[in-house]
């Protein structure tokens, strides 16, 4: 707190805390927010005093507990107080439930598990009355779809609908990006946003607003734009708006615009660029943030053409660079530009090698390590400029007393690291190798860190040796000699040093040259000998190349070696045999482990062995020696160069130079071409090359200065190309990618506490479990709570007449699919030709359709935003519509009905071509006194259990009352009874009818097989009681159980279905129909509708779809329609099933 | 003046917490007065999803760090926002009030930004709920007197003492007598 550790205190924060008082309550909470956190060990205490402040009478007390939980919350925390939370979410307080939907987010992220059987909760809040709260929901939905927005696309209509009704600036933000994250996921809804997001921009006076209002419009547009080139003039426009945004004088606004623009950069390039002018000039202003923007800018902006001209400036920048930090980065944005996809925009490796070698001069930059890296890589990997980085190097090595005398500290003398190995590795190129040794021999070097000095006295051998070999082939003996006696000289001061790999290092070589001097002396050539130490050449190996060798076949690296001690004998019992074993094995392992340079002194105890043994016939010349012929070196315009290196200042820049020649260069070319190229000469060498598909050349026309190899980076053979190399398997939000679509389970229950669970009717539907643990009467207090939640505005005078039926959330899918299909991505349908507008004007006018009905219902009902979501009911809804037609009376009090907009509004369809009203709810029986209808829908949770929801309406103008349901069970399905009773046992229905009122209740079954659709005969009973008295009334009735109800609408992806379909394991069918007129889309829709399919891709007149059994069979059918008829050829694991559900389908569209 | 409102998101060890705050001052205060109000984020808040905004009134700086799904022009409100409230809740604030009443802060903060997430930024809402919950530390302290009764009872919790304090000469440990074993 405040920056003193009180953790010492943190039970007596607790103490406070638990005072009954506020003041002392807020004081403690506050201090607990301030210094509790995951590892503090008496935060577990706090559990029940916080539960307790929870469900506090004063409001206050429970604020103060959430905010202070909201900044300590546990994963144990939030799996014990989770329902609680839950709970709080429907208080009566605004101020309480905004708190609890808030911090949800938290218990979310440590308790992912709670996040599916409280999202429907959490859903019905964004339609919460308080904007507070629905601020809130949005808030946390939003920041859990941003970072798994494909789970919450099925939210996206009634987002749609908030972003059009809210007029609060904040939630209207947070939706704005939320539709940002999740257009790149779904182009169609792009469509659909621009129109009102345009609205909002013309309309909206605050600056916060428009800016994120653009921000998705760019993204809108780069979703769509991808692949069609016709929308690049809207980017165009767009970044014409960004650029007046950037030249605004308000500092804030141009760092946006830049952040913008930078989102555009990704996709569109080209159409930034010509924007430079302004960007670079933005590197001029004086703020650093937005310099480092134009810089994230530049990254993305380069090309071939403009390379050098952009590095010139950025060099401009690092000489004038106050702040090292900003220095910085400079430095690695110069790097990173540079070296971009391998290298692509570089089309003169020297410039960029002088660009680096100009770089060292920056004082006191961390990044010396990464120059040194560059360096290196480009030294291997581009042969051809070997030459060219050798002389530059050893001219660093020169002037290494420049470079090292900056503090001890400075990062920059790691480029000597690089310097010396590319120096004595590619020492063949060297001209003056005997200067250079010497520099590397200064007692100066001692002073450097370790791991360099390691790397010089390394390298000195390796010059040495090419030394040695240039003079003995010119038969200089004494000039041989007299560099072996500098070695022998300079050498023992680095066998001094304190580094143990410099002295291992150095020692070894000291001996090994005091070797060479004896052999010398006798006038043996040794030479070649020396040389064959470093033979070979050392190949760029791909940093991920070890991770993707693939294992080879026979081997289990997760199999034990020997057998583990068998577990029969517990350890306990036998300690001492199995530490003896381990032991044991522990020695056998050790043997072969020898470390490195063990084995590395060894190997050069061998060559110097081999070396030195004149029988030992050596094998092919050496390799390096090889390549010194090969093609590619010689053409490299060096020699102007050459000449200007030695005169060389330190200090001066130089690569200017390279930018003039360049430009004469391309000059040339340009002359050149016009005259009829000669070049194929030299285009014929370059093919001598591996040629790096890199440099296609298409791009512009600047040919690179040299044909260069850019050798890549080497894989192991076959190795295993993957992508997951990237993902982190530590992020804590992928925890919370959870599919929100699938139906709860029982078994995703919130952990209650046990002395409030009540025994419960057992009903797999989402919602239920939840709400009845927290009441002792189940039933009842649900049906008051969902009221009163429902109501709240409203006078009591409704209360109670029609209870809610449980959502449907397996529709949701489909909603998402209709609420999309206004503006179909394929050819126009035929509801789309009637209406010439394109999609958002049917968007427009279906709104203005919703509000006009609005206006209608508001004389009956202010309230709109009550409403829960109107996707989840639309199935009851429609129900309601069909039964409206005979009862007028009722009509005005079932409330769905009547407020929401039919569904084919939503649609946009509505004007020419409705959707005919859908229901799949099917007539039980019906007589003079009560109708039931029913639907089955299957648990993905238990395999072999089906929920059938039947709505009892009550036709009579009497009480109906002690209904009770049976069912005769069959072998295969049985109604499940609560336990104890017998299988003639009815099961009472949960509530009683008043006259004109119907209701849900719900009955479970159980199921064997589920191939074969089934029926059942069953019988209601009732009482019947009006003035004249009761009577006992029966209804019979058969259940029948399809095949197409054991179905569950399961998404899937294409790629997903590709592959099934390639499994080769599913039976196949097919069907054909005559006769059909309805419209494709129409069509798709019943099959989703009635047989629980989804779509998983659909091209013109062809469409495949999914679903999925409760017992887990795939079905997966290809429809097609032809003029006047429909094939549906269907794949599934069980044939019969297939046949069964084919010949439902056929029952079904031959209706139409 | 530099008062930095680490949100909650931040529990780091206290070392690392000042350097937090240490560094952002040395960031903050460094920038002229008409520059740009966001700072990019450097490893120490985050990386680079990560941003400091910042406001600067007279001698004070507000500075909050958010990641990208915040809107950055709606947090410069938020700010306004912020400030405004604490001007109401003291009328005309001034730094010294902000120091010597850090609780009083962090609880207007507290209605504010709940866990790191914005919670509510209407400003009269704010206030309310401010003034009901001090009317109830008010009543509160009516009842029970006087408010030197709260800061006694404050005095006389059993804090332990800080280890410094703990004189480990004094404690002398007595052997009973035990009986002899034959």
């Amino acid at each position: 707190m405040l920056g003193y550790d009180i953790s010492w205190a943190a039970f007596n924060i607790i103490e406070v805390m638990s005072a009954s008082k506020f003041t002392f309550k807020r004081i403690g909470y506050l201090a607990a927010s301030q210094c509790f956190h995951e590892g503090t060990d008496v935060i577990m205490l706090t559990t029940n005093q916080i539960r307790k402040d929870l469900s506090s009478p004063n409001q206050y007390d429970t604020g103060v507990a959430l905010t202070g939980l909201s900044c300590f919350v546990t994963p144990d925390l939030a799996r014990d107080l989770a329902n609680d939370i839950m709970t709080l979410m429907s208080h009566t307080k605004p101020y309480i439930r905004k708190k609890a939907v808030l911090i949800m987010y938290k218990v979310f992220l440590k308790y992912p598990e709670s996040l599916r059987p409280a999202f429907p909760r959490l859903k019905e809040k964004l339609e919460d009355p308080d904007p507070g709260v629905q601020s809130a929901a949005v808030n946390v939905i939003c920041e859990l779809a941003r970072r798994n927005p494909k789970n919450y696309l099925s939210l996206a209509p009634l987002f749609f609908k908030l972003m059009t009704s809210s007029t609060n600036n904040w939630v209207l933000i947070k939706i704005i990006k939320l539709f940002g994250a999740l257009t790149p996921l779904e182009p169609r809804l792009g469509k659909k946003l621009i129109e009102p997001l345009t609205n909002l921009i013309h309309s909206t006076s605050a600056m916060s607003l428009l800016y994120e209002c653009v921000n998705t419009v760019i993204a809108v547009l780069i979703s769509l734009s991808s692949g069609m080139p016709n929308h690049s003039a809207s980017i165009q426009l767009c970044v014409q708006k960004l650029r007046i945004l950037i030249e605004d004088s308000d500092q804030n606004l141009k760092y946006l615009g830049l952040l913008a623009m930078s989102k555009i950069l990704k996709t569109h390039p080209k159409s930034v660029q010509s924007h430079k002018d302004l960007i670079l000039q933005c590197l001029d202003d004086k703020d650093e943030s937005i310099r480092l923007r134009a810089l994230d800018l530049l990254y993305g902006m380069v090309s071939k053409k403009n390379l050098m001209e952009i590095v010139k400036k950025l060099m401009i920048h690092v000489d004038k660079a106050e702040g090292t930090t900003y220095r910085d980065e400079l430095l690695t944005k110069i790097i990173d530009i540079c070296s971009q996809s391998n290298y692509q925009y570089i089309t003169n490796f020297e410039w960029y090698i002088s660009i680096l070698v100009e770089l060292t001069r920056l004082e006191g930059t961390r990044h010396g390590h990464l120059i040194a890296a560059q360096m290196l890589d480009v030294a291997i990997r581009v042969k051809a400029i070997r030459k060219f980085a050798v002389s530059q190097m050893a001219m660093l090595l020169d002037n290494a007393h420049l470079i090292a005398s900056n503090t001890q500290r400075n990062g920059i003398c790691e480029v000597l690291y690089a310097a010396a190995w590319i120096c004595g590795e590619f020492s063949e190129h060297l001209e003056e190798a005997n200067q250079t040794l010497e520099a590397m021999l200064r007692p100066k070097v001692t002073t450097l860190p370790g791991h360099i000095q390691a790397v010089y006295v390394q390298n000195m051998v390796k010059l040495y040796a090419s030394i040695l070999q240039q003079k003995e082939q010119a038969g200089e003996k004494e000039a041989a000699q007299e560099i072996t006696q500098l070695m022998i000289e300079r050498l023992p001061q680095f066998v001094q040093s304190a580094d143990l790999e410099v002295q291992e290092r150095a020692s070894c070589i000291l001996q090994l040259i005091k070797y060479i001097q004896k052999l010398q002396v006798k006038e043996v050539p040794v030479a070649e000998e020396v040389i064959a130490l470093f033979a070979g050449e050392l190949n760029p190996v791909a940093p991920k190349a070890q991770k993707k060798v693939p294992v080879p076949e026979g081997l289990d690296l997760d199999a034990w070696i020997n057998e583990p001690p068998s577990d029969s004998e517990s350890e306990d019992e036998k300690p001492k045999t199995i530490f003896h074993e381990e032991e044991q094995r522990h020695s056998r392992h050790r043997q072969p482990e020898i470390d490195e340079e063990e084995l590395a002194r060894r190997r050069e105890a061998r060559k110097q062995e081999q070396a030195n043994n004149p029988f030992y016939i050596k094998s092919s010349p050496s390799p390096q020696k090889r390549y010194q012929d090969t093609p590619g070196v010689e053409h490299i315009p060096v020699v102007q160069i050459d000449l200007s290196v030695p005169l060389k200042v330190p200090g001066m820049p130089m690569s200017d130079q390279y930018v003039k020649l360049e430009e004469e260069r391309r000059h040339k070319q340009k002359l050149e071409k016009d005259k009829k190229k000669k070049k194929q000469k030299k285009e014929k060498r370059g093919k001598h090359h591996r040629h790096n598909s890199l440099h296609t050349e298409s791009e512009e026309d600047i040919a690179p200065a040299h044909h260069v190899d850019i050798i890549t980076e080497e894989m192991p053979e076959n190795a295993l190309p993957s992508d997951e190399d990237d993902k982190d398997p530590n992020d804590p939000y992928k925890a919370l990618d959870i599919d929100l679509d699938k139906p709860l389970a029982d078994s995703e229950k919130l952990p209650v506490q046990r002395h409030r669970n009540v025994e419960t009717l057992k009903s797999p539907d989402s919602e239920v479990p939840l709400v009845e643990k927290k009441s002792k009467k189940p039933k009842k207090k649900e049906k008051k709570h969902k009221d009163k939640e429902r109501d709240k505005g409203k006078k009591k005078e409704k209360e109670k007449k029609v209870v809610e039926e449980e959502e449907e959330e397996e529709k949701k899918g489909e909603d998402l699919d209709f609420w999309l299909s206004t503006a179909p991505p394929t050819a126009p349908t035929p509801q789309a030709q009637s209406e010439p507008g394109t999609g958002t004007a049917v968007v427009a006018e279906s709104q203005e359709v919703k509000k006009e009905e609005r206006e209608e219902q508001d004389e009956e009902e202010e309230d709109e935003g009550k409403k829960s979501s109107k996707h989840k009911k639309k199935k009851h809804k429609k129900e309601k519509e069909e039964k409206s037609k005979d009862k007028k009376k009722s009509k005005k009090k079932s409330h769905h009905s009547e407020e929401e907009p039919p569904v084919s509004v939503q649609n946009g369809t509505l004007e020419d071509e409705p959707l005919p009203p859908m229901s799949s709810y099917r007539l039980l029986a019906e007589n003079p006194y009560i109708k039931m209808t029913y639907d089955i829908q299957g648990n993905l949770q238990h395999d072999s259990q089906v929920t059938v929801s039947v709505i009892f309406e009550n036709k009579s103008t009497s009480f109906l009352k002690s209904m009770e349901l049976n069912v005769l069970d069959s072998l295969n399905t049985k109604m499940l009874r609560p336990e104890g009773s017998s299988v003639h046992d009815g099961i009472p229905v949960p509530f009683q009818l008043p006259p004109g009122i119907s209701n849900e209740a719900q009955f479970v079954f159980t199921l064997q097989s589920i191939v074969m659709a089934q029926k059942l005969k069953g019988t209601l009973s009732f009482i019947v009681k009006n003035d004249e008295g009761s009577t006992h009334e029966k209804l019979d009735f058969k259940l029948h159980f399809s095949c197409a109800s054991y179905l569950i609408t399961t998404p899937c992806y294409s790629d997903a279905f590709a592959k099934l379909l390639e499994s080769g394991d599913l039976h196949m069918s097919s069907i054909k129909v005559d006769g059909i007129s309805i419209s494709f889309q129409h069509l798709l829709a019943k099959i989703c509708f009635h047989h629980h399919f989804s779509v998983v891709e659909r091209v013109d007149s062809c469409a495949s779809m999914y679903s999925r059994s409760i017992q887990g069979h795939h079905v997966c059918l290809l429809v097609k329609k032809g003029e006047n008829s429909v094939s549906i050829d269907g794949k599934c694991n069980d044939s019969t099933l297939l046949s069964n559900l084919l010949d439902e389908m056929k029952e079904t569209l031959s209706k139409c | 003046k530099c008062n930095t409102n680490t949100q909650s998101e931040w529990k780091k060890s206290e070392d690392t917490q000042q350097q937090i705050i240490r560094e952002t001052f040395h960031l903050v205060s460094k920038r002229d007065e008409n520059v740009c109000n966001f700072l990019e984020g450097g490893l120490l808040i985050g990386g680079s999803d990560n941003k400091l905004i910042y406001r600067h009134y007279a001698t004070l700086y507000f500075v909050f760090c958010v990641d990208s799904s915040e809107s950055e022009l709606g947090i410069l409100d938020l700010i306004q926002v912020f400030v405004e409230t604490l001007d109401k809740c003291f009328e005309n604030v001034c730094e010294l009030d902000l120091i010597f009443h850090v609780d009083k802060v962090h609880n207007i903060l507290a209605e504010m930004v709940m866990g790191g997430m914005v919670l509510e930024t209407n400003m009269n809402e704010i206030v309310t709920q401010i003034d009901a919950q001090n009317k109830l530390e008010k009543s509160e302290a009516g009842l029970a007197g006087a408010p030197a009764r709260a800061v006694s009872a404050v005095k006389n919790m059993n804090l332990p003492e800080i280890p410094r304090n703990i004189n480990i000469g004094d404690i002398s440990i007595k052997v009973p007598n035990l009986p002899t074993f034959k």
